[in-house]
């Protein structure tokens, strides 16, 4: 079980109180109905799916109730960092220096 | 060696030293007429049909560990074709049609064994599900059919129906031709055909690029064993085909999850079927070596960790252990993760890519071993020809851009 920091609560809490919202920053378009059919069935069904590093979306459910993002390793399950929903997609590189890895 | 009466007793004469190796190591040479990545049961039986059926004998089968080591030696070898949308009925009777004779055509005992399988209805919405997936397979002339509780425990008498369970049993779906098989006779039984047929196997041989020509189409793979070129590759990677597919510069409708199964300490037979309940997400058959094999779930986000969460584990052992009151006692021998590709449709994706000469065979899911014969079967047709087998062309990969979906999720026996 994954132990998850949560950027509101601050503090790391277990994972069944948190349910996982699929990979983060995958923005809607301003205007949808402008978009064609290759690039809505991207934004709908396509996704990076690495091996490695993943940017992703959780809500703390059975706490503070609120979405935050989170940079896990897909192979490790490590999590580098956590972040409050609609901040900037943090530059990896830097997250690694600080965790010295 | 033909395995026969014959050469049994012939064999049992010699000491049974005159067995030799039942598929040839091969060292990978330059080029292919085609370079399969992934010997898994899948990739496997898609070499056999192409060499078998389709005269395409210079064929790879590329594997980066060893032979069955994935998914097709991780499951719990469950076969059925119950399912719902006319698309996948055909597709998965397809391959349960080839699982009825496939020891006889691979001349090698895959030990399929049709012996039942039971799901489980325990609320109204189950019956009804449950009772329009049996009306939908008899329409497509697929045996389903609908048992009360007390059938359904004559069926498989270690099943508890006491009524004040938590989650009662109300009735089941039984699907007599269901059954299992043993998977890695499976993926023996395919490689061993295939190599007799030419197809060279290549162990520890993992892909670390595509190479694409001036026109787009692919050209060779990079490999930690070095460069072999190519006409067409077929990428039949289950977990891995998002990685896979990215050295081709193409994104894919996929996530990888971790699925667990488990295993207890053998015991005598006590489980004559196989018996799921996706309401409570438990299912359970008993292995011919007296194990009893456990399905659990898959963790909820995309991981790569071929293990799993303890909790997703813990929670189907408490819905077996109320479904099921005999194994409460029992010891737990090994558990395990495979990592499963699922699509947002729950329905495989088989077919051509947007790269000319690139095939994919992928998004299984969590129930890609019953498919193993079919799977290959259309696949192979698909590689051969340049088109889709007619079985295989719903399952586009342009159908997440046409809208065209094939809604599995409800007919799916692991909940996502």
């Amino acid at each position: 079980m994954l132990l998850i920091p949560c950027p509101y609560c601050e503090e790391p809490r277990p994972e069944i109180e948190f349910r996982y919202g699929g990979e983060a920053h995958i923005a809607r378009s301003a205007d949808p109905t402008g978009l064609s059919d290759a690039a809505l069935a991207d934004y709908l069904y396509f996704r990076s799916n690495p091996k490695g590093w993943h940017y992703e979306r959780w809500q703390h459910q059975s706490g503070c109730g609120r979405f935050f993002n989170a940079v896990r390793h897909t192979v490790t399950d490590r999590i580098i960092g956590t972040y409050k929903a609609g901040e900037p997609k943090p530059d990896l590189a830097l997250y690694r220096v600080r965790a010295g890895s | 060696m033909r395995f026969s009466f014959g050469n049994l007793l012939r064999q049992a004469r010699a000491g049974h030293t005159g067995w030799g190796p039942q598929w040839r190591d091969a060292e990978p040479k330059a080029a292919y007429d085609v370079v399969i990545i992934g010997a898994g049961g899948h990739g496997l039986a898609t070499a056999y049909y192409l060499a078998a059926e389709h005269g395409i004998c210079n064929i790879a089968v590329l594997e980066k560990s060893w032979l069955g080591g994935g998914n097709t030696g991780r499951n719990t070898t469950i076969i059925r074709s119950n399912y719902l949308c006319e698309e996948s009925e055909a597709l998965y009777e397809h391959a349960m049609k080839l699982w009825e004779t496939l020891s006889d055509t691979l001349n090698y005992n895959v030990m399929y064994s049709p012996r039942g399988v039971l799901m489980l209805a325990h609320n109204e919405h189950d019956i009804r599900s449950l009772k329009r997936h049996i009306h939908a397979n008899r329409l497509a002339g697929i045996d389903n059919e609908w048992l009360t509780a007390a059938q359904a425990q004559a069926f498989c008498p270690i099943l508890n129906i006491d009524a004040d369970l938590r989650y009662p049993v109300l009735g089941a779906a039984l699907q007599h031709r269901g059954g299992v098989a043993r998977h890695d006779a499976v993926a023996w039984g395919y490689a061993r055909a295939a190599s007799e047929l030419g197809v060279d196997i290549i162990q520890n041989c993992e892909v670390t690029a595509i190479r694409r020509g001036t026109d787009g189409a692919v050209e060779a793979v990079e490999t930690s064993r070095g460069r072999i070129a190519a006409k067409k590759i077929g990428v039949v990677a289950a977990g891995h085909t998002s990685v896979v597919m990215a050295m081709a510069g193409l994104r894919m409708p996929l996530e990888s999850f971790p699925l667990q199964a488990l295993v207890s300490e053998p015991v005598k037979p006590v489980m004559p079927c196989v018996v799921m309940s996706n309401a409570i997400h438990a299912y359970m058959s008993q292995s011919d070596k007296g194990e009893l094999v456990i399905g659990a779930g898959t963790d909820a986000y995309v991981s790569y960790a071929q293990a799993g969460g303890l909790h997703i584990a813990t929670h189907t052992l408490e819905a077996i252990c109320e479904l099921f009151p005999v194994t409460r006692r029992l010891k737990m021998l090994r558990n395990w993760g495979g990592i499963v590709d699922v699509t947002p449709d729950r329905s495989p994706i088989i077919g051509l890519t947007p790269v000319p000469g690139l095939f994919v065979n992928c998004g299984w899911g969590t129930g890609g071993f019953k498919a193993t014969p079919g799977s290959g079967h259309v696949f192979a047709a698909t590689l051969a020809h340049g088109v889709p087998h007619p079985i295989a062309a719903p399952f586009t990969l342009d159908r997440f851009r046409t809208g065209r979906l094939i809604d599995e999720a409800a007919a799916a026996a692991v909940s996502h």
